[in-house]
């Protein structure tokens, strides 16, 4: 595991550098294929209706897995994550209409824990909605 | 109806080990827009220290969300998986799921609770590797809600 930020050279309140992730309903379908989860309200307008949702919303662990690249970016190795946790607050709802939806994900360190390791609290919005909750990631550096 | 809180503490069997392929993960990287070439690039994995391409964080809940299926759709529980939402997901990883590894999930119903007539289960799922070490516990948090008009 080699993270290529040093635990000494980072603050609580330092900032990792902020990325917005497109999903589209062919990154959806694409998405279904990868994980195996191909519930319909996730690429069947006519379906996520029927269950009373706006429209097709995005896989919740497709918006955690953007989430965390914000972090894995930043920390270099993947490996770097000790622990991840999430809660699904609101859904990211994703249009037909050629552009999709964008997740905007920020992140800050909040906490020094032991043994090289930070605290990092992630905020992931869509269409100007938080749709993560106590969104956090422990991540240790070198 | 509430879910009966004696399932509680249970375990369920371990699955048959799922052997993690290198084209799958490149396949789920791909699939978010991932290029980090640890992923994909066993040389550029070795060089961060992996024996091969490790899996992105959240890879592995494919495994473990197919092996809480055992308790999800335990008919003696009865819990109505048509009104099912995820909740919450949490992951605390030993090592990185890596190319190669074949992992075996062993699901516990570590809670159950009511709550204004929504069930909510708490399921814990332990993935160790083929040599019995252990690489990730993922806890997934399900919430099957009221019918309407209940």
């Amino acid at each position: 595991m080699t993270a290529k930020i040093a635990y000494d050279e980072v603050e609580v309140g330092t900032e990792l550098p902020a990325q917005s992730f497109p999903v589209t309903r062919a990154t959806l379908v694409q998405y279904a294929g990868a994980s195996g989860d191909f519930n319909p309200i996730h690429w069947n307008e006519k379906f996520a209706v029927e269950v009373g949702l706006p429209d097709v919303i995005a896989h919740g662990m497709f918006t955690m897995a953007e989430a965390i690249r914000v972090v894995t970016d930043w920390a270099g190795d993947p490996a770097a994550v000790v622990e991840y946790g999430v809660r699904f607050t609101k859904p990211v709802v994703v249009p037909n209409d050629g552009t999709g939806a964008l997740i905007e994900v920020s992140a800050k360190v909040a906490a020094k824990l032991d043994d090289q390791q930070v605290r990092v609290d992630i905020t992931a919005m869509s269409a100007g909605q938080k749709v993560l909750g106590m969104s956090r990631a422990v991540v240790r550096l070198a | 109806m509430a879910l009966d809180q004696s399932f509680v503490g249970r375990t369920y069997p371990p699955t048959a080990p799922y052997e993690v392929g290198r084209e799958k993960i490149r396949e789920f990287a791909e699939a978010i827009g991932d290029a980090n070439p640890a992923y994909t690039d066993t040389e550029a994995a070795k060089a961060l220290g992996h024996s091969d391409v490790i899996a992105p964080p959240t890879f592995v809940f494919a495994i473990t969300f197919k092996a809480a299926g055992a308790v999800i759709e335990d008919p003696q529980l009865g819990l109505d998986y048509s009104r099912v939402v995820h909740g919450d997901q949490k992951f605390a990883y030993t090592r990185p799921v890596r190319a190669g590894d074949r992992l075996s999930v062993t699901s516990t119903i570590e809670a159950i609770k009511s709550l204004a007539g929504n069930d909510i289960l708490d399921i814990r799922g332990e993935v160790h590797d083929a040599s019995g070490e252990h690489v990730v516990t993922a806890w997934t948090k399900l919430v099957s809600r009221a019918p309407e008009g209940a």
